[in-house]
Order: structure tokens, then C-alpha cells, then sequence
């Protein structure tokens, strides 16, 4: 009895001091692998394949981090988390960094001790309709019977947009994603609604994708990004600037395909500065001056990330919508590189 | 006499014909369905309900069925080859099945391992389950345990080598000295383990091979059914003990042993098993410093083992309850100390009133093994609602994927059930 409550104290001890003196760099570095919490599985976000690789948009990110830090992109120990155990993966020191379509917050940044580092990707809850319906815009859908998931924000979202607009709907509660499918292809309600790049991706898997549409409107802010633990800034800024190089890397039009020849010959100072064949950013950060030629080697550019894994070209068919640069129109603003 | 018959009568039937069959009408297929299927009006109606039923079963499920593809790489081509036509996607089982079975990450030029682990497991088991067996295969039952950690998990063979020393070490202790008492015993045979463990631990590593025989797994790379088997196993015969010991415990006269029993009894059988895996997965990440945590496979099997038990020392205090007080009493008017009484006379007895409690845990303990894929560990259940269904190729097969896991648990429950039906008429000494 004594001896365990010893122990506890000493483990407690250890773990203040562990986390009083982070230095995650030195731990990844002394690890040799970076530890990236990811989902279970999402389609198109991170899912291992038929030969038990992991790949997806989130898991991208976490190998340009592993390639940046670690000169190797498959140096990578990939945890998978429910949404239930991701943020004490986090807090307790078992994964380095979080990459799981996370939604950033008030409390979760502030309350439970995390930094976002970036956005990744901007979603926002929408409504699929069958075309048979007739709809083009949520506002028509007064009356309507709505598949919704029981317990989540996108819940509240929902009667908050039909109360603003002063139309009704009828809940059909339902528990998972896929039941939600389930019920709303039986036709248990005419619509159903939740995260826009959820239903893409829900809509892809039926036999006819052609017969649904997305409405138009999206009625709540998702901004969803990877996330490290508070504390523990150079890290921070670490990953921060890797997500920022693959976005500024699309700006300025370097690709994983012609990344060595702008390497050699470029007039542009912020190409040379972000490869480093120009100034010393590497330096300022902990890293050699390779490191975002390395995390943008790694799985591309954002864009060609984005494009491979949840793009128009996939079965997910996602357009950038708000995801574009904003020389596009989008909200993808890297900070300069400088 | 018989020479005069002989002479007499030229055939002398000696023995009698067979029977001929019975009429059509009291006999045959023909009244066997009159007397079972339309015996009165009322029944013959319920028949022909039931038939119209059975057909609309039928006739909804054998053409998806018989109609399935099986040579497909993904569901969008599935419904390529169908075009319309209902039919189920098995491809998913032939192009996943080994992810199924072993997990994402087992590397697949080692499935032979975990498979000869299965077969040897029966060879072992069979001593213990069927007791007319020669009792030298006990031997190998004994060595069984430590040969399947090293088949499944690899790594130096050491480990389990002077894990089994240690086992060896403190039984010769126990049995040397159990004819003076068996409490010393248990202490000396238990602290004679741990002493060669300890030791073991230190020689282990300095022998460690450079390269090992068997390449090292970490428990994190095992997944799919072979999760859900290691599980089951390992804490039912864990918790057997265990349930055995606390069962006891709560019998006993001495306070502090029978509080801390029902104590822990009842607190575990008042707590949801998904609540104990969370504990074992996110509180006790807390507990230990970051890096050093006590492998999750292990967390998740003290706290699975900790939840069978108490359920089954309750199964065995039934068992207990049920005895007659004169067995008690006969076995202390033997003279027999607490020990010897529980081991030849109690225990034998009420186990055997226990069982059908016992296998009804065991099976249940054995689905629940399923609840672990709540906290990413990617079981049967988790491998098919996590990577499977989210791999772009698969998105949308429920039923096959589910099917085939049913299937399988189907397989093994039923298994259990069927051999301790048997293990009850064999030992049918009789209380009726």
C-alpha cells in the first residue's frame, strides 16, 4: 500500500516535470518517430488501406511534420483516437500532435489546455436533399422532416437556423452516421444534415450519388485543424509553420513535381527563403534550412493534398470552396514567409 | 424328436419374417407431417403461416445471397457487376478478410504465428476440457501459454523462457513445502517466482540476439479476431482463479479478507465494463510518465479479468451455497484442514453445480470483447466501423461486413455451449 502510494507521488512528480521542461522536439528527435494522433477512420481524412498504410488529408499533415522534423515521412507512429479519447491522447503526453478533423473552439483552446496551430480545412454543417424533392435552398424546407445526430453541436446549429428563419421542421434523431444514411435513404426524413464535407463524402457511397444534392447553405463555422499540447510554444511553431509552408507552397505555385528545379534557379526571394537556399528560417525554428523542402517533398503541396485525398477527382468530390487561397476567393492566408 | 419332423415336414421356417411396413396412412412421411404439422384446423393454419413466412425469408435473402460478388475492388464496382440486380458485395471479405481476422497492421508474412498459436491452443485445451484424456498432455498445457506469447508477440525468446522458470521454480517451492502448511507454501512458491523472474530479467537482456528468431510485434499492431480470441482466452482463464479465490474470500471468517472481497466484488459488478476500459485507457495514461505506460493490450486485460471475476465468484458462491452443510462437516470430521477440505471435497462439487453459470459468463465475456474497439483498439468490430467502412473503396457495405463477424462469434459461442452441455451429462454423478 505505501510503496504503490509512493509510486503515484514519483509518477505524479515525473509527469509535473515533464511537462513543466517540454521540449517535444527533443523527445520526437530522441524518439525517432513522431506520434500523430489520427481518427479511427473518416473517408478521405485518415484511414489505413488495404496493405494497413495510413493514408488521408489528415495524415498528410502529419507526415509533412514527421518529414520536416524528422527528415522521413514515413517516420510516423500513427495512434488512433475516438473523439472521446483524442484529448487525453493529447494532455497525457501519448501523442505529440493531434490531426483529426478537430474543430477549433473557445474552450477547447482556452479551457482544455491546447494551441490550434492552423486550420486545415474549413467545414460547416450543410443539408443534403434528394433532387426529387425539389429544393434548392434550406429556407424552402419549412415543414420538413430532418435526420439529425443526436448530441452534437450540429444539433443546436439546426434550431438555431430554422428558428432565425422563422420556418418549422420535425427532428428524426438518429445515433451514428451511418444510421443517419440508413434512415434517410429509407426515406424516414427529406433531408439530412451534417458537416458539408461528412455528407460528400456519405453521398459518394450511394449507388446513385446523382439523385442528391447539397443545399447551397451552410449554416455554421467548422474551422477544423491540428492541435499540440499548450505550453510547449517552439513546438508550436514548428508544426504551425509546416501547415503555413504547404499553403504558401500552393501560392506560390511549388509543387512536390517541380520543387528541385525551383530550388535552383529562382528570382523569387520567398521561394529561396521558405527551400532555404536563402536566409536562415531553419535556424529560427530548431530545424536545418531544408525543413519545408522536405515537408512539402513529403505529400505535396496543400493543394495537391487536398486534391489526392478529398478533391473533385475522388470519390469524396469535394470542391476548395473556402478552402481555396484567397487570391481564389478562399480563406487559405499563409502568413509571410519572412 | 426332430428326426421325425425332418422326415415329416419339408420347411421349417426358423426365423420370423420382418415386419411388413405399415400402411401409408399410419406410417411414413405422410402421417408423421399430419400428426406434426396439421394435427387440428388451428395448427395447420399456423403451419401455412409459418411456410408463407419462411418463403418471404427466403425469397428476400437467397437471391442477395447466391447472387454476391466476390471478385470486386471496390463497392462502386460491385454495383458495376450487379447493375441493378440485388446481390451482396463479398468482395469486401476476399480483399479484407485478412485485416478482418489479424488487424491492419500484423505484417502478413507472419499470419502463420497467430494461426499455429490457434491450432496448438486446441491441442492444449483438450486435456482440460475433455478429462479422459491422458493427463501427460497437462504438461503440455502447462508450456502452452508461454510458447503462444512467443508465437504471437516474438521478440528474444528469454522473456518467456524464464517467465516459465520462474512458474517452475516456485512450484517445486510450493510442493516441498505444502505438507506443512499450504498459506507457507503459497507465499514461498510465489516469492521463489519472482526471485527468478527478477534475475531472469537481467540475464535476459544481456542475452538479448541482435536479431531476434521471431521478428517482435508490439501489441499495438495486433487487431481484428484475433484481438477478440486473446482477449477472450486469456481473461476467462485468468478470471477463473481469480473468481475461484475472491468466491472463497467471501466465505471466509476472517474480516479483512471477506470485506476486501465483497468490497471488490461489488464495486466491479456495480461499474459498466466500457467504463473499466475507459479507466484502463485514458485515466491510467495519467498515472504513468509520459513514454513508459504499461502496455494498453495489458491495461485492457487486467481490467476485463478484474470484471469476469466478479462475475463469476458470484456463479461460484451459487455453486458453494448450493451444497448441503453436511459435505462441510463430513469434510471436517475427516480431520482435513481448510485447504485439503476445499480442494477434494467443497470445490469439485461446486464447480460442477457452477458451470452453466461459468460458460454463460465466458460466453458473454467473450462478445463483450468487442467494447474494446470504443477506445481505438481495432478489434473485429473496430476494424470493420473504423478503417474498413472508411477506406474510400468501401463506404457503405453494413450488412456483408457484420455478417461475417456474427458469423464468427457465432462459431465459437455456439462451440462453447455445445461442450459444456456435454461437460454436464459426463459428470452427471447426480443430485436429482
Amino acid at each position: 500500500m505505501k510503496k504503490t502510494v509512493i509510486f503515484g507521488a514519483l509518477t505524479v512528480a515525473g509527469l509535473a516535470a515533464g511537462a513543466a521542461g517540454a521540449a517535444t522536439l527533443d523527445d520526437v528527435k530522441a524518439r525517432g518517430k513522431l506520434n500523430c494522433g489520427v481518427t479511427t477512420g473518416l473517408a478521405g481524412f485518415a484511414a489505413p488501406n488495404a496493405n494497413g498504410e495510413w493514408e488521408g488529408f489528415d495524415v498528410a499533415v502529419c507526415r509533412a511534420v514527421a518529414a520536416a522534423v524528422l527528415g522521413d515521412k514515413n517516420a510516423v507512429e500513427f495512434v488512433p483516437t475516438t473523439g472521446k479519447t483524442r484529448f487525453t491522447a493529447l494532455a497525457s503526453g501519448e501523442i505529440d500532435f493531434l490531426a483529426r478533423n478537430t474543430t477549433w473552439t473557445f474552450s477547447r483552446d482556452t479551457d482544455l489546455k491546447f494551441d490550434f496551430i492552423g486550420v486545415n480545412y474549413y467545414d460547416g454543417q450543410g443539408f443534403m436533399v434528394p433532387k426529387a424533392l425539389g429544393v434548392s435552398s434550406a429556407k424552402d424546407l419549412d415543414g420538413a422532416t430532418v435526420c439529425i445526430q443526436t448530441g452534437t453541436t450540429t444539433e443546436l446549429n439546426l434550431a438555431d437556423f430554422f428558428r432565425k428563419n422563422n420556418i418549422s421542421y420535425e427532428p428524426v434523431p438518429v445515433e451514428t452516421n451511418a444510421e443517419g444514411q440508413q434512415q434517410y435513404l429509407a426515406g424516414a426524413c427529406d433531408t439530412y444534415t451534417t458537416d458539408a464535407s461528412g455528407l460528400a463524402a456519405t453521398r459518394a457511397t450511394f449507388e446513385t450519388p446523382g439523385d442528391h444534392v447539397l443545399l447551397p447553405e451552410i449554416i455554421s463555422k467548422e474551422p477544423l485543424g491540428p492541435l499540440v499540447r499548450h505550453g510547449d510554444n517552439e513546438w508550436g511553431d514548428i508544426t504551425r509553420w509546416v501547415l503555413n509552408a504547404l499553403i504558401a507552397a500552393e501560392e506560390l505555385g511549388i509543387t512536390s513535381a517541380n520543387i528541385e528545379e525551383m530550388t535552383g534557379n529562382t528570382n523569387n526571394p520567398e521561394i529561396a527563403r521558405l527551400l532555404g537556399t536563402e536566409g536562415t528560417l531553419g535556424e529560427m525554428i530548431g530545424l536545418d534550412n531544408e525543413w519545408a523542402k522536405r515537408a512539402i517533398m513529403a505529400e505535396g503541396n496543400y493543394g495537391e493534398i487536398f486534391a489526392k485525398n478529398i478533391g473533385e477527382e475522388t470519390p469524396i468530390g469535394l470542391a476548395r470552396g473556402l478552402n481555396a487561397q484567397w487570391t481564389d476567393g478562399g480563406l487559405l492566408y499563409a502568413p509571410p514567409v519572412r | 424328436m426332430s428326426d421325425t419332423h425332418a422326415e415329416s415336414i419339408a420347411f421349417v421356417r426358423e426365423s420370423s419374417l420382418p415386419p411388413a411396413a405399415p400402411p401409408d396412412k399410419v406410417g411414413g412421411p405422410l402421417k408423421w407431417v399430419k400428426d406434426n404439422l396439421f394435427p387440428t384446423w388451428a395448427n395447420a393454419i399456423l403451419t401455412l403461416v409459418a411456410l408463407y413466412f419462411l418463403y418471404l425469408l427466403l425469397a428476400g435473402s437467397l437471391p442477395w445471397l447466391l447472387n454476391g460478388v466476390w471478385s470486386a475492388s471496390s463497392l462502386s464496382e460491385c454495383r458495376e457487376i450487379l447493375d441493378g440486380a440485388s446481390g451482396a458485395c463479398f468482395s469486401v471479405l476476399s480483399e479484407r478478410w485478412h485485416q478482418l481476422l489479424f488487424g491492419f497492421k500484423y505484417p502478413s508474412d507472419q499470419y502463420w504465428r497467430p494461426t499455429l498459436a490457434l491450432v496448438l491452443l486446441f491441442l492444449a485445451a483438450a486435456p482440460v476440457l475433455f478429462i479422459d484424456l491422458p493427463r501427460k498432455m497437462l504438461l503440455f498445457t502447462g508450456l502452452y501459454p508461454f510458447l503462444a506469447f512467443w508465437l504471437i508477440w516474438g521478440g528474444p525468446i528469454w522473456g518467456p523462457i524464464f517467465a516459465l522458470l520462474g512458474v517452475v521454480a516456485g512450484y517445486i517451492v510450493y510442493s516441498r513445502l505444502v505438507q506443512k502448511s499450504f498459506a507457507m507454501a503459497l507465499a514461498g512458491g510465489i516469492v521463489a517466482a519472482v526471485i527468478v523472474w527478477y534475475v531472469g530479467g537481467f540475464i535476459g537482456e544481456a542475452l538479448r540476439p541482435a536479431s531476434p528468431l521471431l521478428e517482435a510485434i508490439p501489441s499495438r499492431d495486433l487487431g481484428g479476431f484475433m484481438l477478440n480470441m486473446m482477449l477472450g482466452i486469456t481473461c476467462v482463464s485468468l478470471s477463473l482463479p481469480i473468481g475461484i479465490a475472491l468466491a472463497l474470500g467471501r466465505q471466509s471468517h476472517l474480516p479483512i479478507v471477506k470485506g476486501i472481497c465483497v468490497v471488490f466484488i461489488e464495486f466491479v459488478r456495480g461499474v459498466p465494463l466500457i467504463t473499466l476500459l475507459f479507466v484502463a485507457n485514458v485515466m491510467l495514461a495519467y498515472f504513468f510518465p509520459p513514454g513508459s505506460g504499461v502496455d494498453l493490450f495489458i491495461r485492457v486485460v487486467i481490467m476485463i479479468t478484474m470484471f469476469s471475476s466478479a462475475y463469476i465468484a458470484e456463479v461460484i458462491r451459487g455453486g458453494l451455497a448450493a451444497l448441503p452443510k453436511g459435505q462441510y462437516e463430513a469434510a471436517d470430521s475427516l480431520g482435513l484442514d481448510y485447504a485439503q477440505a476445499m480442494r477434494l471435497i467443497i470445490l469439485p462439487q461446486a464447480m460442477k453445480i457452477s458451470i452453466p453459470g461459468i460458460v454463460n459468463i465466458a460466453v458473454g465475456l467473450f462478445k463483450d470483447t468487442t467494447l474494446v474497439s470504443v477506445i481505438s483498439l481495432f478489434d473485429i468490430i473496430g476494424m470493420i466501423r473504423g478503417p474498413i467502412l472508411a477506406s474510400t473503396d468501401w463506404n457503405g457495405v453494413y450488412w456483408e461486413l457484420f455478417m461475417f463477424a456474427s458469423l464468427l462469434f457465432f462459431i465459437v459461442c455456439y462451440g462453447i455451449s455445445q461442450y459444456s452441455q456435454w461437460l454436464e451429462r459426463r459428470l452427471a454423478t447426480d443430485h436429482r
